[in-house]
């Protein structure tokens, strides 16, 4: 039976999770270097267009279409069969379509998060390719396992709320894998500041936004468990930003406005798998852990290795998702989602166990696969910039075309 | 007494500033400016209307000094803003007039330090 409150609460959730996708290009874009903001929104606004297309063809179907194995085959090929009656293995209470196309800005968002390790050096079309292919042959696969019908790491018991495991961890380690790959950028003996802070707080702001309807709308249903999740949310991420300003204002002497940024994003990646199974105090305490261990990953880990993760898409989004899914089994509560499980905390350290399990196979995975579909994409297609392209910028050499002007 | 104007690649800055502070000067201003010389810029596209007479971005360096110091400086800019590419910019030495410092109104060669 379709339920009209329920339906329209899933549509506004997918709007919110659409909205993510421009608010993560803005602060990504405001990040970079003046000559490739417009290269960063591009990448991420050419993701809305590609990925649905490559959804509603064959996308949902390997993710979704019910079956056992290593993804969901191509029954549900063009949503032949993914109608306007719910599907009851996924949500019970809205049209099949609604959920799809609610996953759909996951799909989208997820490979545009991978973007900021290879910022300011990519071939475009190579970045289309490289995005296509892992969007096919990692996130469908991984959300096949973790949430379709019949997922082996689903049958094993994994929780994953809206994606610690198939967004943000499977995202930061190939954000790793990648710009291990790729290389550090040119000139960069001085890291670059970033070119518009407030575009990045503007950012930061649509992704808060949008991530209630990412959080919240995976209850898939206007109940209670969706505003618990809608709070819990909001808790991790104030308690994560706050405690970045803290540290900050600790170890450098000011807190700093690009911190408290990173710091929300931070507890809200982290909080995103767990943001179903806590309560409120829990996420407080997750989204403290979360902005101690991210800000450890990028002003520790990072210059120490030396990799160049422009914009800590793995410091950010592949600790905390990692750590987020862990903490799960940790603080997970049935008195908070009784479809999920206790945590360690709460006397059932097997669960701990399992998210272990499964964070670890999807982070083998990913690791795997990025670094073959990198690879193939590098010999056909080049992934690289000539270095004086990637000196003059991005906007001018990809897209011919620059974001600011100095003359009218 | 002499007004140094170099025009260099954006990305060369820091290099430059650096083997400026090296050579002890450190009286320098800097902006932002477009141009281009042999290297031609590249050609923008607007909803399919093409934009030529493309200008790139460059850093304008503008450093006055006292004799002493003319050449020290041109070896500063030039170690630092060398690649060997056509896009490596220039430098002009102008004779300088005057100098004054506002705060102390001293004049010439004391005031540029």
């Amino acid at each position: 039976m379709v339920n009209a409150a329920d339906t329209v609460f899933v549509l506004f959730a997918t709007t919110l999770v659409m909205l993510m996708t421009p608010g993560l290009a803005f602060f990504y874009g405001g990040m970079v270097r003046r000559k490739n903001i417009l290269s960063v929104l591009m990448q991420c606004f050419i993701l809305l267009c590609l990925l649905s297309i490559q959804w509603f063809l064959f996308g949902y179907s390997l993710s979704f279409a019910p079956g056992k194995g290593f993804w969901g085959g191509l029954s549900w090929f063009g949503l032949n069969g993914v109608g306007l009656e719910p599907y009851a293995d996924y949500a019970g209470t809205i049209p099949h379509q609604a959920f799809m196309i609610f996953q759909a800005m996951f799909a989208i968002i997820t490979p545009a998060l991978i973007i900021g390790a290879f910022a300011e050096r990519m071939k475009f079309s190579a970045f289309l390719v490289f995005t296509l292919l892992w969007a096919t042959f990692v996130y469908d696969p991984l959300c096949h396992w973790v949430w379709g019908a019949g997922g082996w790491l689903k049958s094993l018991g994994v929780l994953d709320f809206a994606g610690g495991i198939v967004v943000h961890a499977s995202a930061g380690i190939a954000a790793l894998v990648t710009t291990i790959m790729i290389g550090k950028r040119k000139n960069l003996e001085h890291t670059p500041a970033p070119h518009n802070l407030p575009l990045v707080v503007l950012g930061t702001g649509l992704l808060w936004f949008g991530w209630f309807g990412f959080n919240a709308g995976s209850a898939l249903a206007a109940n209670g468990l969706a505003v618990s999740t809608f709070v819990v949310t909001n808790a991790a991420a104030a308690s994560a930003g706050l405690t970045w300003a803290i540290l900050e204002w600790i170890r450098n002497g000011k807190p700093t406005v690009f911190g408290i940024v990173t710091g929300s994003i931070a507890g809200l990646a982290t909080i995103t798998p767990a943001s179903g199974f806590v309560t409120v105090n829990s996420a407080l305490i997750i989204g403290m852990l979360a902005s101690i261990l991210c800000f450890i990953g990028v002003a520790v880990i990072k210059p120490k290795f030396g990799y160049d993760d422009s914009l800590d898409a793995f410091g950010v989004h592949g600790i905390g998702g990692i750590f987020g899914t862990l903490a799960t089994g940790l603080f997970a509560s049935r008195a908070v989602n009784a479809a999920g499980a206790d945590g360690l905390f709460l006397g059932n350290p097997k669960q701990f166990l399992i998210q272990l399990f499964g964070v670890s196979v999807a982070v083998g995975y990913t690791l795997i696969v990025t670094f073959i579909i990198y690879k193939f994409v590098d010999i056909f297609f080049g992934m690289r910039v000539k270095e004086k392209e990637e000196l003059i910028g991005l906007d001018l050499t990809q897209h011919r075309e620059r974001a600011y002007t100095i003359l009218e | 007494m002499k007004l140094i104007i170099a025009i260099i690649q954006p990305h060369k800055l820091e290099e430059v500033k650096e083997e400026l502070y090296k050579a002890d000067v450190n009286l320098i201003t800097v902006s932002e400016v477009l141009g281009h010389g042999r290297q031609m810029g590249v050609t923008e596209i607007y909803r399919g209307a093409k934009e030529t007479g493309n200008l790139l971005r460059k850093i304008r360096l503008e450093i006055a000094v006292n004799e002493n110091f003319v050449e020290p400086t041109i070896k500063a800019i030039t170690k630092g803003a060398k690649t060997g590419e056509t896009g490596d910019g220039k430098i002009f030495i102008l004779d300088l007039k005057e100098c004054i410092r506002i705060r102390t109104e001293e004049k010439g060669s004391v005031a540029i330090g």
